[in-house]
């Protein structure tokens, strides 16, 4: 690692772990709801990103990672029993959603994906007996953590906290492992893949089963984090806003979720001062970003290296064609 | 998922047999009951006009297509309804005509991927090194192919010859019994097509990875044909012409009315 790099990073670690104390409890509260999106979108990440499967029913893992560890909750059982039970429940239901993925792809997926956020939204919202409908569950407990309360904002948030490097962490050990080339490989050239013997149809199925234990974990934190959900949160339209902040942060980067995240929950808080015209800005804003940077933010520095490259070239060009005159 | 290659080929026994193997498009018989044999060590020559049933014949031996009619025999093996990734961890490598590198990873890296599925078991790559442990595989392969200098460039980034060297070398990477490749000179500098000629006969001869290989190649170049392959069969509207030596071939009256002019 460069030293530069270590030293963003030891800058951004000491930031997120120092400043919170001297933050409102709002900020604080923004802060953990950031991080919880980023978790869902390194999940989202990997799917699309990385794999390249047009995903738009990542909201639906997020639900459902809510609701288990709520319900869980609210029988009794343990966040610490919910947390890895959500995870495991939306891993299972993942590999059944990739399964479409290994028939139909592009816009064809999105659209299976989504209709699947739909079935999903539909069964929180008229399940009552379950989920509550659209009343909700509400008083959503926040849990201890060997006998430490982490009850008020400033402790949850550093349980989010360890839990988005964590989770970061071990994403990032996959993609370092063969398991994230043959991701890429999937994503870049699936026929190629397979006819190096990369499992492409394993792959799909377990980019779609990842990505969706990361939202659940994510959903399991986002419940004890807002401790009420009801389903709005996790209709399609949350979807396609996780989508966007994979999107805008740069898919197949692996920071992009957390510039993307920041996109989609820190920079509507920014907007507030534009009152009524902030979603006419917000929209507008990434309405530019698409058409400049199609990539995402995170590719400025490729795009830059690129355009470096081309002119080398051209200059190499322009030198030997005059060599050649002279 | 093991890995491991299911069938040891027996003495005398051919790399690659193919038997009367047919295929149609509608009323058009693309390939007409084809049936020849690649010996191991060998390197076996497809020629014939456009239209005579080539690709066809490579997409049937490389899975893409289920024959009609026929058998395909690997090492012995019926492998005739296998697919791309069966046939891949039985031992066949391949290119493809026009180039197909991982843009976004290094040179490095294309050759890692090439053969990491033939390492261990899909789980236990979960928690392997990144490089699989094929480091000094690729780089003796980087080597060879005398692409060091641009080894941890993105493969995307490289000129068109650097690009179809890595795809030549990935093909090579797994350590295949068999390697079946699709016009290998199509759109390169003739000045590398020498070169490619060159990697391949040593691949062949002296492999430095430690494999003695087996090549199926169509190829429109004919001196790098007739220079490369120890044998050439000529295919004309799906059917074979000729097999022969090169020298046989260029001999052969048929043929040279029929596709290689006087």
């Amino acid at each position: 690692m460069k030293k530069f790099q270590i030293l963003a990073w030891g800058i951004a670690a000491a930031i997120l772990m120092i400043a919170p104390p001297f933050l409102k409890n709002y900020g604080i509260y923004l802060l953990s709801y950031w991080m919880v999106f980023i978790i869902a979108t390194m999940g989202l990440n990997l799917t699309v990103g990385y794999a390249g499967q047009k995903s738009l029913g990542h909201a639906a893992f997020f639900g459902m990672g809510a609701y288990v560890v709520a319900l869980m909750m609210k029988a009794g059982l343990s966040f610490w029993l919910g947390l890895p039970a959500a995870a495991l429940i939306c891993f299972v239901v993942g590999i059944i959603l990739g399964f479409p993925a290994l028939r139909v792809q592009t816009i064809y997926l999105a659209f299976a994906t989504l209709g699947f956020n739909t079935a999903v939204w539909l069964v929180m919202r008229n399940e009552e007996w379950l989920t509550g409908g659209t009343y909700g569950i509400n008083g959503i407990a926040r849990p201890n953590f060997f006998g430490m309360s982490l009850e008020g904002n400033l402790a949850y948030y550093y349980l989010v906290l360890a839990a988005t490097v964590i989770m970061g962490l071990l994403l990032l050990g996959l993609l370092r492992s063969p398991w994230g080339k043959a991701f890429t490989a999937l994503r870049d050239n699936p026929i190629r893949a397979e006819s190096l013997g990369i499992n492409t149809r394993s792959y799909t199925l377990l980019s779609f089963a990842i990505g969706a234990a990361y939202a659940g974990i994510a959903g399991g934190l986002f419940a004890s984090l807002v401790q009420f959900i009801e389903p709005a949160p996790f209709a399609v339209g949350s979807s396609i806003m996780m989508y966007l902040m994979v999107v805008v942060g740069g898919p197949g980067y692996f920071l992009g979720p957390v510039l993307g995240a920041a996109v989609g929950v820190i920079l509507p808080e920014w907007l507030r001062f534009a009152q009524a015209w902030y979603l006419f800005v917000f929209g507008s804003a990434v309405v530019l970003l698409m058409i400049w940077l199609p990539d995402g933010l995170l590719s400025i520095p490729d795009r830059i290296r690129a355009k470096r490259l081309a002119r080398e070239a051209s200059a190499a060009r322009a030198a030997s064609a005059m060599g050649a005159k002279v | 998922m093991s890995t491991t290659r299911h069938h040891e080929r027996t003495a005398g026994q051919p790399v690659l047999k193919v038997t009367g193997l047919k295929k149609a498009y509608g009323a058009i018989q693309a390939v007409g009951g084809v049936s020849f044999q690649v010996q191991p060590g060998e390197i076996f020559g497809v020629i014939g006009p456009n239209g005579s049933g080539k690709t066809t014949l490579f997409n049937s031996m490389l899975g893409q297509i289920t024959p009609d009619e026929g058998k395909i025999e690997l090492n012995g093996e019926d492998v005739t309804q296998l697919g791309p990734l069966e046939l891949n961890r039985r031992g066949v490598g391949r290119t493809f005509q026009t180039l197909q590198v991982f843009g976004k990873m290094s040179v490095r890296d294309n050759l890692i991927v090439a053969a990491q599925e033939h390492q261990g078991s899909m789980f236990s790559r979960m928690f392997a090194p990144g490089d699989s442990g094929l480091g000094k595989r690729a780089d003796a392969l980087i080597d060879q192919f005398r692409i060091r200098h641009v080894a941890d460039k993105k493969a995307g980034e490289l000129s068109y010859g650097q690009q179809k060297l890595v795809d030549i070398a990935m093909a090579f990477m797994s350590q295949p019994d068999l390697v079946l490749l699709d016009e290998p000179c199509a759109g390169v500098n003739p000045s590398l097509v020498g070169g490619i000629s060159t990697l391949l006969k040593q691949l062949n001869q002296n492999p430095q990875i430690g494999k003695h290989s087996s090549f199926v190649v169509i190829e429109h170049n004919m001196d790098f044909v007739m220079d490369l392959c120890h044998r050439i069969m000529v295919m004309v509207e799906g059917r074979v012409m000729a097999i022969g030596t090169p020298a046989e071939i260029r001999s052969n009256k048929q043929v040279l009315e029929a596709y290689l002019g006087s």
